[in-house]
């Protein structure tokens, strides 16, 4: 370790993590407000999860054990380079099961597994202003936010409806946080926004490229925009997970072949394992099971 | 009609440094009336209409409008807050090009709604028929209600503007050029539906225009400015049939006769 001598704890200098803390204490304090902070350059381009790497570094101790998801999976590239950046940089505990994992770095999912207390997650998030592509000018939507002015908001929600037939907007879906502040819950797909409604986790937002820093604290209400007779929903599947038989939970297409043939797999890959060690299997694995019985 | 006044401007000045944009403008505004500022360019009739519709703060002078509780509130010693709500439910205004006062990357229906949604209207169906009712009131075929403004021509964009601002019963209407870059043919017409709209409707206005033929139609009363000040007012037809300014009667003679 001696050509990391010069890396402090968790690669940002001491002030920077505490620049950084008190934007996170501040958000956490204004649930959904958007604090600007002084974001840094991180070794990995902006897009990557600058943000939530910062927050990251910020708040984690020699003693937590830290998850990277992209996408619900452990094992992307972006889940592994970031995991593989804190071992290096922090010396910390790793973990791919959500339950054993103190802080939780997602890139677009939440665990289908519920969170509990003294657990954080923390999103990585590229715009976070739900109200960026309605109104482009940062000085108006600010104010926007300051006066509670939401209506256009459900302009875009109306667009949807307009134009489809229903609320097609499926991520970045957004919602009110402890009846304030409109927030963009990140591009989760709106599958996981009722996750985080009165979640026992503290949920943190790192925005690099974008310098805010956003919170939802533990057992804060989050309710998503709609109207009364378009009510928010989200997506279903009609099919069970080819490999674990999940019902319920986010399902990724993937592509077999070019004949059209294709399969549905849990987006959520530790859960999907945990599945199958406890005995579940899909109809992709029940035929090379019965193989090799 | 109403013996109270609904809008009471008293001495309103403003200052670009040392250049006058207005002075010491005056006047009182009642129920169901229209007014017109009229005037060449630079003679400080949109800086006045700014500083009547709270769109840039007054050097001197105040404004007072009575909210519909009948209490005058003067509009600068409001929070910005309730300015902003008063100007998205009991005020509109027409921009001289519909671009700057319509959102154009959204569809019509939406633009008429969107005042609906900011005073918290949650209903989809109501809005969209709110929406479709408004439309076929300004003459825009209803199929047409999920379009962008940018497919619209120049008087169709006009009238939505108009549609999107009187969809929450504004009392007090402003209107910058109402018909400013449309050609003859449309202009009458536009005229027309807003004059058949100010009288359904009740409304007051403040129209501020260049075109003497504008003012004519449209209002009751009228102002004439040059160089930043008031220098004559009275009712339409006596300014423009009996002006007794000189610079009036010049305005006035100007008018091309076809």
């Amino acid at each position: 370790m001696t050509e990391l001598a010069s890396y402090n704890f968790a690669y940002l200098d001491e002030q920077t993590k505490r620049m950084i803390r008190r934007a996170i204490l501040k958000a956490i304090a204004i649930p959904g407000y958007q604090v600007p902070f002084a974001s840094r350059e991180m070794p990995m381009p902006y897009g990557w999860g600058t943000g939530g790497v910062q927050v990251t570094a910020a708040i984690i101790g020699p003693d937590d054990v830290l998850k990277v998801i992209d996408q619900g999976a452990d094992d992307t590239t972006n889940a592994v380079s970031i995991r593989a950046f804190f071992q290096k940089v922090a010396d910390v505990a790793v973990t791919t099961h959500t339950a054993d994992a103190t802080i939780i770095q997602t890139r677009h999912r939440i665990p289908e597994q519920k969170l509990s207390e003294g657990q954080v997650l923390v999103y990585q998030v590229p715009i976070p202003e739900p109200l960026r592509f309605l109104e482009p000018r940062e000085t108006e939507t600010r104010k926007m936010h300051a006066l509670e002015e939401y209506g256009l908001m459900h302009v875009k929600l109306y667009e949807d409806i307009a134009r489809h037939g229903r609320i097609s907007t499926t991520y970045a879906y957004p919602v009110k946080v402890a009846g304030r502040y409109v927030m963009d819950p990140s591009p989760t797909p709106k599958f996981d926004n009722p996750k985080m409604h009165m979640s026992e986790a503290l949920q943190l937002f790192g925005a690099g490229r974008e310098k805010r820093i956003y919170a939802v604290p533990p057992h804060t209400e989050v309710v998503s925009l709609d109207f009364e007779d378009h009510p928010f929903e989200i997506q279903r599947f009609e099919q069970n997970c080819a490999l674990c038989a999940a019902h319920g939970v986010y399902l990724d297409e993937v592509v077999l072949d070019d004949k059209g043939g294709r399969i549905f797999v849990c987006s959520d890959t530790d859960n999907c394992e945990d599945r199958r060690e406890h005995g579940h299997s899909g109809e992709m694995l029940a035929p090379s099971k019965e193989a090799a019985e | 009609m109403n013996d109270t006044p609904l809008f009471k401007v008293s001495g309103v000045s403003k200052f670009y440094g040392q250049r006058i944009g207005c002075k010491d403008v005056s006047f009182d505004l009642w129920p169901g009336e229209v007014l017109a500022i009229v005037g060449e360019s630079g003679s400080g009739k949109t800086t006045l209409l700014n500083c009547l519709s709270t769109r840039l703060t007054p050097t001197a002078g105040s404004v007072e409008y009575r909210m519909r509780d009948g209490q005058f509130r003067d509009l600068y010693h409001m929070s910005e807050a309730e300015r902003r709500f008063l100007m998205r439910t009991d005020w509109g205004f027409v921009h001289q090009n519909p671009a700057d006062g319509l959102r154009m990357t959204v569809s019509a229906g939406a633009n008429v709604g969107e005042r609906l949604m900011a005073i918290g209207d949650r209903h989809y169906g109501n809005i969209r028929a709110t929406a479709t009712d408004w439309l076929s009131r300004v003459e825009i075929s209803t199929d047409r209600i999920d379009d962008q403004p940018r497919a619209f021509s120049g008087g169709m964009r006009q009238r939505l503007q108009i549609a999107r601002n009187l969809v929450t019963g504004p009392r007090l209407v402003f209107m910058d050029e109402p018909t400013g870059g449309l050609d003859v043919s449309v202009q009458a017409r536009l005229l027309d539906l807003v004059r058949g709209l100010v009288n359904d409707l009740g409304l007051s206005a403040i129209v501020v225009t260049h075109d003497l033929a504008v003012a004519r139609l449209l209002s009751h009363r009228m102002m004439v400015m040059k160089d930043g000040y008031v220098i004559e007012q009275g009712l339409t037809d006596r300014v423009l049939d009996d002006p007794r300014e000189p610079y009036t009667q010049l305005l006035v003679s100007s008018i091309l006769q076809v």
